[in-house]
């Protein structure tokens, strides 16, 4: 334990340049290496799931594990999403720690009974004597052009529930330090990708290219310090929320940008300082508004002290309540764009749009 | 009737087989020393809890022939152009070919009545154009235009018309659809029927089993259609079935096993399928075995999970377009002419639906917040922020109610 961590810091300590030496990876390469990983540190852990093994998964997100690990680990299941997920619940239950991926988690409500009823309450109803350490992942939220019943974001579908954890990985780091932890915890965890970023690639420190590289679940990270007004936001509306701070540098307002990582728990401590010092709160998702992860966080907001330093009352960013249509126009007019950060904050800080 | 001269064209068909059905047929002849009727034989169908299947023996008209000549190359050609598309950039997001089953809707289709319909998976291209739509109706709305059958907003996956309920994206979730509808004419004394398709892949979902149960429990006139193309995504039927006879998987509810790759074959055992519904023997299950030529969706190269000799040995082999075509020229049921003409004649209008589709304009933004509900309780939808709110529409009245 002592001679790992000691030997992080060393090794951190010879890169003069952290941005510089960092290395680029693409969130799947860094999904696929925490599965990697984990699945060498730990013989229990195994994934399953449609099209996982031989086709290297539908998204190529577990490309090379099956030749890697062979078909006792790593699983095609037939496309019967409620039996495969409580098949891995159960496995769970008896000592494995099964990584049960969705296709895209839109097919997870098949399967969402043995989620919520199986994965997150056993532990509870059985006063502590049952536990499910395991992960239900896949990709969440609109993809492109894919229509209405194939672009939902579960975020607060599942937040909703006692018993789970959530996580919603912005960058290849928050994937690999996400996935790592869920996969370790002794939790159901729930870990929210989004496809659209599968393919992007960030830059990885050091650190996160260690194989002990872990992030905490339950903490926020602020990408980006700022005094006028705090953008909350999680997986791809992250990158409304940083290009919209960068934009409004230009016209000298500084936004603070709250990566929220981590959906349940909700690290409300984070944003609260964050208000305190800003006065401004705006919220942007992906999702619906109705009962949303925004309606969470401006709710959990007015309970707090911080209520006493807004300025303003916070704003949500979401998409249209209503289901996403194909239509080209239509589906980009559904999803908080870039512009609509500025404007909002603009409008919230009284400035001239 | 007319008089028969058949020969079995066995269990397997190969290439020579279409030779063969040259022989295989009977014609009454008119002036122009054409037939109008010519008969053939079919595979032997396969039967689970029946004593007797349909006949093997089928004939077809002229005009009967031309027609679903007509409809097999019309699919075959809005595929090929939605494929085109795809690689174009036009049409986003997924799109499932038919191209090589279009046997089994055209079959199917040929014995439904008014009062029968339809439901089936994302693979809905060809169904929605035999369903009543124009190929522009398809087209547009693979290009998410204003002529599409849904407007543009469901998109490949998502097409409906009467009788039609679609067009589901969610894997095996439009069969216990399919059985309420079939619910619905047995309650409403309608004498239809529904079709309930799904794939071989979708076969093993649960549901389709609550379906069975709750099918054959109320005699509830559901034909369960399995097209087995072979592969669920890149996982072969093998690989995800323990018993991949799927015609024998509702257990007690009867199945026939037909060649999906024969119009004719499956016309009849659809036939058939609709005499058993109507006459209150409750559900029965087809299963179609057919073959996918392109990938699942147009993103998948459809060739790490087979051989490319595979899938050319089908085309050469078992195409279901050119098998009926060599049948039909080989009995002299149709010049060789007429059958230029008539692709010609289709592929003028793909080609015609294809510009327009391309062209036409999406719907207005309005419609981002049209038919949320028939009945909206509020007037007002929420916007990406809460300060510009859009107004709730309606279009036309729902063509069920
Ligand atoms: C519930 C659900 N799980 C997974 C998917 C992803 N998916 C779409 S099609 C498909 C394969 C289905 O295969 P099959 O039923 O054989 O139909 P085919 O595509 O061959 O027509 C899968 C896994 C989905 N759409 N819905
Ligand atoms: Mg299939």
């Amino acid at each position: 334990m002592l001679t790992s961590a000691v030997r992080g810091i060393a090794r951190r300590s010879f890169s003069t340049s952290k941005w510089a030496a960092a290395q680029q990876m693409t969130v799947r390469d860094a999904l696929n290496s925490a599965l990697d990983e984990e699945m060498e540190r730990d013989e229990r852990v195994f994934l399953l799931g449609e099209e996982v093994a031989m086709y290297d998964g539908a998204y190529k997100v577990s490309r090379g594990l099956w030749k890697k690990y062979g078909d006792k680990r790593v699983i095609d299941t037939p496309i019967t999403e409620i039996g495969f997920a409580g098949v891995a619940v159960g496995a769970a239950m008896a000592g494995l720690r099964p990584i049960c991926e969705f296709m895209t988690f839109n097919f997870s409500m098949q399967a969402i009974d043995h989620v919520i009823n199986s994965a997150a309450k056993t532990f509870y109803m059985s006063a502590g004597m049952i536990n499910i350490p395991m992960v239900f992942r896949g990709p969440n939220g609109a993809a492109a052009g894919v229509a209405a019943q194939h672009s939902q974001c579960y975020g607060a579908w599942y937040s909703h529930c006692p018993g789970l954890k959530v996580v919603s990985p912005y960058n290849s780091e928050d994937a690999k330090g996400l996935l790592k932890a869920a996969i370790r915890d002794p939790d159901p965890v729930v870990v929210l990708e989004n496809e659209l970023l599968y393919g992007v690639q960030y830059p990885m420190s050091d650190e996160a290219l260690s194989k002990d590289f872990v992030l905490p679940i339950g903490k926020a990270k602020i990408e980006r310090t700022g005094n006028h007004v705090t953008i909350v936001a999680h997986s791809m509306a992250v990158q409304n929320a940083l290009e919209g701070a960068n934009e409004l540098a230009g016209q000298g307002i500084e936004a603070e940008v709250i990566n929220l990582r981590s959906l349940r728990p909700l690290d409300i401590n984070t944003i609260i300082q964050s208000v305190t010092k800003t006065h401004h709160l705006i919220t942007v998702e992906q999702g619906w508004p109705h009962c949303g992860i925004g309606a969470e966080v401006a709710a959990r907001i007015m309970e707090s002290e911080a209520f006493y330093h807004l300025d303003a009352p916070v704003v949500r960013l979401a998409s249209v309540d209503c289901p996403l249509p194909y239509t080209k126009s239509l589906e980009a007019a559904s999803l908080p764009q870039t512009p609509d950060v500025v404007n909002t904050v603009k409008k919230i800080l009284g400035v001239a749009q | 009737m007319i008089p028969n001269c058949i020969r079995s064209i066995g269990s397997q068909t190969s290439k020579r087989n279409y030779g063969s059905w040259s022989k295989a047929v009977s014609f009454l002849l008119n002036k122009n020393n054409y037939a109008t009727e010519a008969s053939f034989e079919t595979k032997p169908f396969r039967l689970h809890k029946l004593d007797s299947g349909p006949s093997t023996q089928v004939s077809v008209t002229k005009e009967d022939a031309l027609k679903y000549y007509k409809q097999l190359h019309t699919i075959r050609r809005i595929e090929t152009a939605a494929g085109n598309l795809y690689k174009e950039k036009i049409i986003r997001g997924f799109c499932h070919l038919y191209s090589g089953q279009e046997a089994c809707a055209v079959g199917m289709t040929a014995v439904l009545r008014p009062q029968d319909s339809v439901i089936t998976a994302y693979r809905v291209h060809g169904w929605t154009y035999l369903m009543g739509v124009s190929p522009l109706g398809v087209l547009a709305e693979l290009t998410g235009r204003q002529s599409g059958n849904a407007r543009g907003k469901g998109g490949s996956m998502h097409m409906y018309a009467k009788n039609f309920y679609g067009g589901n994206g969610i894997v095996g979730a439009q069969v216990p659809l399919g059985v309420g509808v079939a619910f619905a004419a047995k309650y409403q004394n309608t004498g239809g029927v529904c079709l309930a398709l799904y794939g071989d892949g979708a076969a093993n979902q649960g549901q389709i089993f609550e379906a069975y149960n709750i099918a054959k429990l109320w005699d509830i006139p559901c034909i369960f259609v399995c097209e087995n193309n072979g592969y669920g995504m890149g996982t072969s039927a093998d690989r995800a079935a323990a018993s991949t006879d799927y015609y024998t998987r509702g257990d007690y509810v009867p199945g026939i096993w037909v060649d999906g790759m024969d119009v004719l074959a499956v016309r009849e055992a659809t036939r058939y399928a609709i005499d058993h519904c109507t006459s209150g023997k409750g559900p029965i299950v087809l299963e179609t075995a057919t073959y996918r030529y392109s990938g699942h969706s147009m993103s998948d190269p459809g060739t790490s999970y087979r051989t490319r000799e595979e899938i050319q040995e089908v085309r050469q082999t078992r195409d279901p377009i050119t098998s009926f075509k060599e049948r039909i020229l080989n009995s002299n049921l149709v010049a060789a002419d007429e059958l230029k003409k008539l692709e010609a004649e289709v592929r003028k209008e793909v080609d015609d639906a294809v510009k327009i589709a391309k062209t036409d304009k999406e719907i207005p933004m309005s419609e981002l917040t049209t038919d949320i509900y028939s009945a909206p309780l509020e007037k007002e939808v929420r916007n990406v922020t809460p300060f510009n709110p859009l107004p709730h529409g309606r279009l036309g009245p729902a063509i069920n109610l």
